[in-house]
């Protein structure tokens, strides 16, 4: 038995046609895709919310629960051995997949935001105190605030906030400004889930490191879209989920380098992450178990290998390129549409169209253009601050994935102008 | 497959352009917020009630989708003039019109905002057509606050 070999062979496959981006083809691994939504062609545009999964990781999910599902790390029978080293290779995956130095440095967590929670009770607890800052931006989706602000009721620590521009840029002197010897740590986003910017993280943590300050890097919608690598980045910690990279829900990682795992108590007590338990005292395992408690989500890794054995196979490069491509035809044809407003105008900007159309509530257009088949999120984006900025109370965003076609935003724009014949 | 114009029919579409009483009440002696924190979607209602129990005025200020805004607007309409608790009555047989699998209250009934009816087959959208009625049930409770969540 040699997992995940099985499903190697079908990614074969994809080796061949990656010279030529065939998106036409690559639909035909989503089965999904293939779905009618109120009668009409499914036009699925909130990836940015969550991603269709490609038959590869359906496949590998279910061949593991068939042939190789037992509890990992504790049997000494065949199937647990089996599905350890299933959910191990997984790991070592997510190392190569991210550019991380060792496979340890992986924790397999819920998603992003189990991970940041994870980075700011344990990390936050030892090393900042009252007096310490914190500093994150305008940008931040909820899940990159609230655990901050949690962790700054608890300590008495200051939470900073870099402001933004109109366009949804990060204010890079002001960042600079608010940047300081008490920083104890800087956590931001990657790619925005609300605008589509792209941060300069490399700077970035240049910038904190030099101050003595760690980076916390919420890459969630970066993951998706880019080539990321951690040593390159030079970042502390790096948090992404699963479900946004064609994974299945309910599995995401924790990158964060080894000798700060290390010196980190545990998020979370149970088994697994034990050496030895009296009633006395416990002996806490090393990274990454020490912080996995609890028998983990088995399947979730191994079908997040197989998502990133697909993006891989496709190229990364490929998938941004494709991406930029989309984005840059439905911003122009967009234009064209009265009283569009596209919120979000950074220089660097990924797969996300963020936007009001005047005098149309987003919810109205959500529902309106659901009955063409198109799938627009609609709302607030889990980033409040963000549409305060922007003196918005929602907006309507249309994010584009490794299987969206321009076809598909040309269904997009007209379900647009529905909305204007059906509101006037 | 339902009808997209059985929701945004002529009547709702004018009633987001041209909401009637739309508008701050100097001398109202109830008023609630309603919030949906799903949506952002915010709206006051104004009412002045006389010693009978009769509602003299009612309007509303605030911002929402069509579907909240429209139907804020004919409730205004309708309420005017009513007994309190024809305004309760009406609240009642509206919200089970639109939230009940098997809804006994007839359509007639519901007056005007019937045409807020089809709402029904939008489950993610029947708190934007509740929105300003749960508020105005508040306002008469006495209570000042009312959120969707």
């Amino acid at each position: 038995m040699n997992y995940p070999g099985d499903f190697m062979s079908t990614a074969s496959e994809y080796l061949h046609r990656s010279k030529a981006y065939d998106v036409y083809s690559i639909r035909a691994d989503f089965p999904i895709l293939a779905e009618r939504s109120n009668g009409k062609p499914l036009v699925y545009l909130d990836n940015a919310a969550t991603s269709q999964k490609p038959r590869a990781v359906l496949e590998a999910m279910d061949w593991t629960y068939r042939h190789a599902y037992a509890n990992v790390h504790r049997g000494v029978h065949t199937l647990s051995e089996r599905a350890t080293k299933a959910y191990e290779d997984a790991r070592t995956r997510v190392q190569r997949f991210i550019g991380a130095a060792d496979p340890r440095e992986i924790v397999f967590v819920r998603g992003t935001t189990e991970a940041i929670n994870l980075v700011a009770s344990s990390f936050g607890r030892t090393n900042i105190h009252s007096g310490d800052e914190i500093l994150i931006t305008e940008m931040e989706h909820h899940s990159n605030i609230v655990p901050w602000q949690l962790l700054r009721d608890q300590t008495g620590a200051k939470l900073r906030v870099a402001p933004i521009n109109e366009t949804g840029e990060l204010v890079m002197e002001e960042f600079e400004r608010l940047l300081n010897e008490r920083t104890r740590i800087v956590a931001l986003v990657h790619v925005s889930n609300a605008l589509g910017t792209i941060n300069p993280v490399k700077r970035i943590v240049e910038m904190a490191h030099a101050m003595g300050a760690k980076v916390l890097v919420d890459g969630a919608q970066a993951v998706p879209h880019m080539r990321v690598d951690v040593q390159d980045l030079g970042c502390d910690f790096y948090a992404f989920s699963s479900h946004k990279l064609y994974g299945p829900s309910g599995v995401g990682v924790l990158y964060g380098r080894y000798e700060l795992l290390d010196a980190m108590p545990p998020y979370q007590g149970g088994g697994e992450m034990i050496r030895r338990v009296t009633f006395e005292r416990s002996d806490y395992a090393k990274p990454p178990t020490r912080f996995e408690a609890g028998t983990p989500n088995i399947v979730g890794p191994v079908g997040l290998a197989a998502a990133i054995n697909y993006v891989e196979e496709l190229g990364l490069d490929n998938i941004a390129a494709h991406e930029d491509d989309l984005l840059r035809y439905a911003t122009e044809a967009t234009a064209e549409l009265p009283g569009m407003r596209i919120i979000g105008n950074a220089a660097r900007k990924a797969s996300i169209l963020s936007f009001e159309l005047e005098g149309i509530h987003p919810h109205d257009i959500g529902t309106i253009v659901d009955h063409e088949g198109v799938a627009l999120r609609a709302g607030h984006h889990c980033a409040m601050p963000v549409m305060d900025h922007f003196k918005v109370p929602a907006t309507t965003r249309a994010s584009f994935g490794l299987y969206n076609t321009r076809e598909e935003i040309d269904a997009f724009i007209a379900s647009l102008h529905k909305v204007r014949e059906v509101l006037g | 497959m339902s009808d997209l114009r059985a929701l945004y029919q002529e009547v709702i579409a004018e009633h987001n352009k041209n909401p009637r009483n739309f508008r701050w009440m100097e001398d109202a002696n109830r008023m609630a917020v309603g919030v949906n924190p799903l949506c952002g979607d915010k709206l006051t209602v104004y009412m002045k009630v006389d010693e009978q129990g009769i509602v003299r005025d009612v309007s509303f200020e605030g911002s929402g989708c069509a579907i909240s805004v429209s139907s804020a607007s004919i409730m205004t309409q309708m309420l005017k003039g009513k007994k309190v608790e024809e305004a309760e009555r009406l609240f009642n047989a509206f919200h089970e019109a639109v939230t009940k699998d098997d809804p006994q209250s007839d359509l007639e009934a519901l007056g005007k905002i019937a045409v807020l009816a089809g709402v029904r087959a939008y489950p993610s959208r029947v708190k934007c057509a509740t929105l300003s009625w749960h508020t105005m049930h508040a306002a008469l409770e006495g209570e000042e606050w009312v959120s969707t969540e």
